[in-house]
């Protein structure tokens, strides 16, 4: 890991494996949606509804690992003060603030024929809810702490401390009584026929890798960016 | 110890107390934080009548009956060891039927009726094509 934290080495392979990343994630996508569209049989309750899983379960997946992903390179900055850990946590907030939302629009939409509700105050919605407000006061915090790097460390506290979320939106089905229905896959297996299951294999692997090219492309922004500025700043000096 | 070593063990120690933080709200909010009563809890804690809540479980067998008007519906709402009867005057949602889950909001009346205002139909975690559920029919009856 720590090989790893060297910017330039880290760049060179970044910038190598984001293609590949990219592709791949697009194509299994394609092929996930053309599947979860045409192929996959209705349910035998929700009818066509169902076919909402397809990108509904990726972005609540991808919205609770980008904090996950969030609180562990926070972590390592702050524990070995790499800065490119502080790079990598700054790079997942947005695409994981947008994956949450779009993993809350879409649970409404399908809670509205499902349910009969847009939304309810249930335990998780809710704590679903509030990890989208941690995601935008993340990145507000970033925002207002640009320019000073000392304060990193106060914004990497927040991406721990956001942790504490992770186990209550996991709990929330199983410990609580809900109104949404306790997880189909676990480690016992799956509750989801595999005729419906199939695509969703697709789309979440394809989302994952997608994520994963969007997270490099914006850390080798981010990267960029401070070098342009650093160079900028000596320019100014001479 | 150098100083490196301490911050990775109050890193596991944060991370450790976070997570425990986070089942322990989990345990602590479990009364408060249910989105709905089963019909156990109603019988075990008197609610008060009027007090508007939500009552939760499965739709009894045989036990929807529907009014001439098309709109009053009488079912009963269950759980493994109660049972409340259950009036509401309304459009059902699409998946509100026998021997599936349901959630009904409103208050529990003189008569020992529960008076709901809104349903919601509770979808549980199985997801099948129609015709394998057809052959699974005989044991359709799923947890609410």
């Amino acid at each position: 890991m720590h090989r790893f934290a060297n910017p330039a080495r880290f760049l060179k392979i970044a910038t190598a494996l984001t293609p590949w990343l990219m592709w791949t994630g697009i194509a299994l996508l394609v092929g996930g949606c053309y599947g979860g569209l045409f192929l996959s049989p209705p349910d035998y309750l929700q009818g066509e509804t169902v076919r909402i899983l397809y990108i509904h379960v990726p972005a609540a997946w991808l919205g609770m690992a980008g904090w996950g992903g969030i609180g562990s390179a926070s972590l390592m900055y702050l524990i070995w003060r790499h800065p490119l850990a502080a790079v990598a946590a700054k790079a997942i907030a947005a695409p994981g603030a947008i994956f949450t939302a779009i993993c809350l629009v879409t649970g409404s939409i399908w809670g509205r024929p499902t349910w009969g509700t847009w939304w309810e105050w249930d335990g998780r919605m809710t704590s679903m809810l509030v990890m989208l407000l941690l995601y935008m006061g993340y990145l507000a915090f970033a925002g207002a702490l640009r320019e000073k790097s000392d304060n990193d460390r106060a914004l990497a506290i927040f991406g721990v401390i956001g942790i504490v979320n992770l186990p209550i939106i996991h709990g929330s089905v199983t410990w609580w009584k809900s109104l949404h229905q306790p997880p189909s896959l676990g480690m016992k297996g799956s509750a989801i026929a595999s005729e419906i299951l199939w695509p969703l294999g697709l789309t979440m692997s394809g989302f994952t890798l997608l994520f994963a090219a969007i997270i490099l492309i914006r850390m080798r922004t981010i990267l960029a960016m401070t070098r342009t500025e650093a160079r900028l700043l000596r320019m100014a000096l001479d | 110890m150098k100083p490196k070593q301490q911050r990775l063990l109050l890193g596991v120690v944060a991370v450790a107390a976070l997570v425990g933080a986070g089942f322990i709200a989990l345990s602590a909010l479990e009364s408060k934080a249910a989105y709905f009563y089963t019909p156990s809890d109603i019988r075990q804690n008197a609610v008060a009548v009027g007090k508007p809540i939500r009552l939760g479980g499965m739709v009894a067998d045989q036990s929807i009956k529907r009014g001439m008007d098309g709109v009053t519906v009488r079912f009963i709402v269950a759980d493994e060891n109660s049972q409340i009867p259950v009036f509401f005057k309304g459009i059902t949602p699409d998946l509100f039927k026998e021997k599936s889950g349901v959630i009904a909001e409103g208050s529990m009346a003189r008569s020992g009726e529960f008076i709901a205002t809104n349903l919601l139909a509770k979808h549980d975690e199985k997801y099948m094509p129609p015709e394998l559920s057809k052959g699974l029919s005989t044991q359709g009856a799923s947890k609410p």
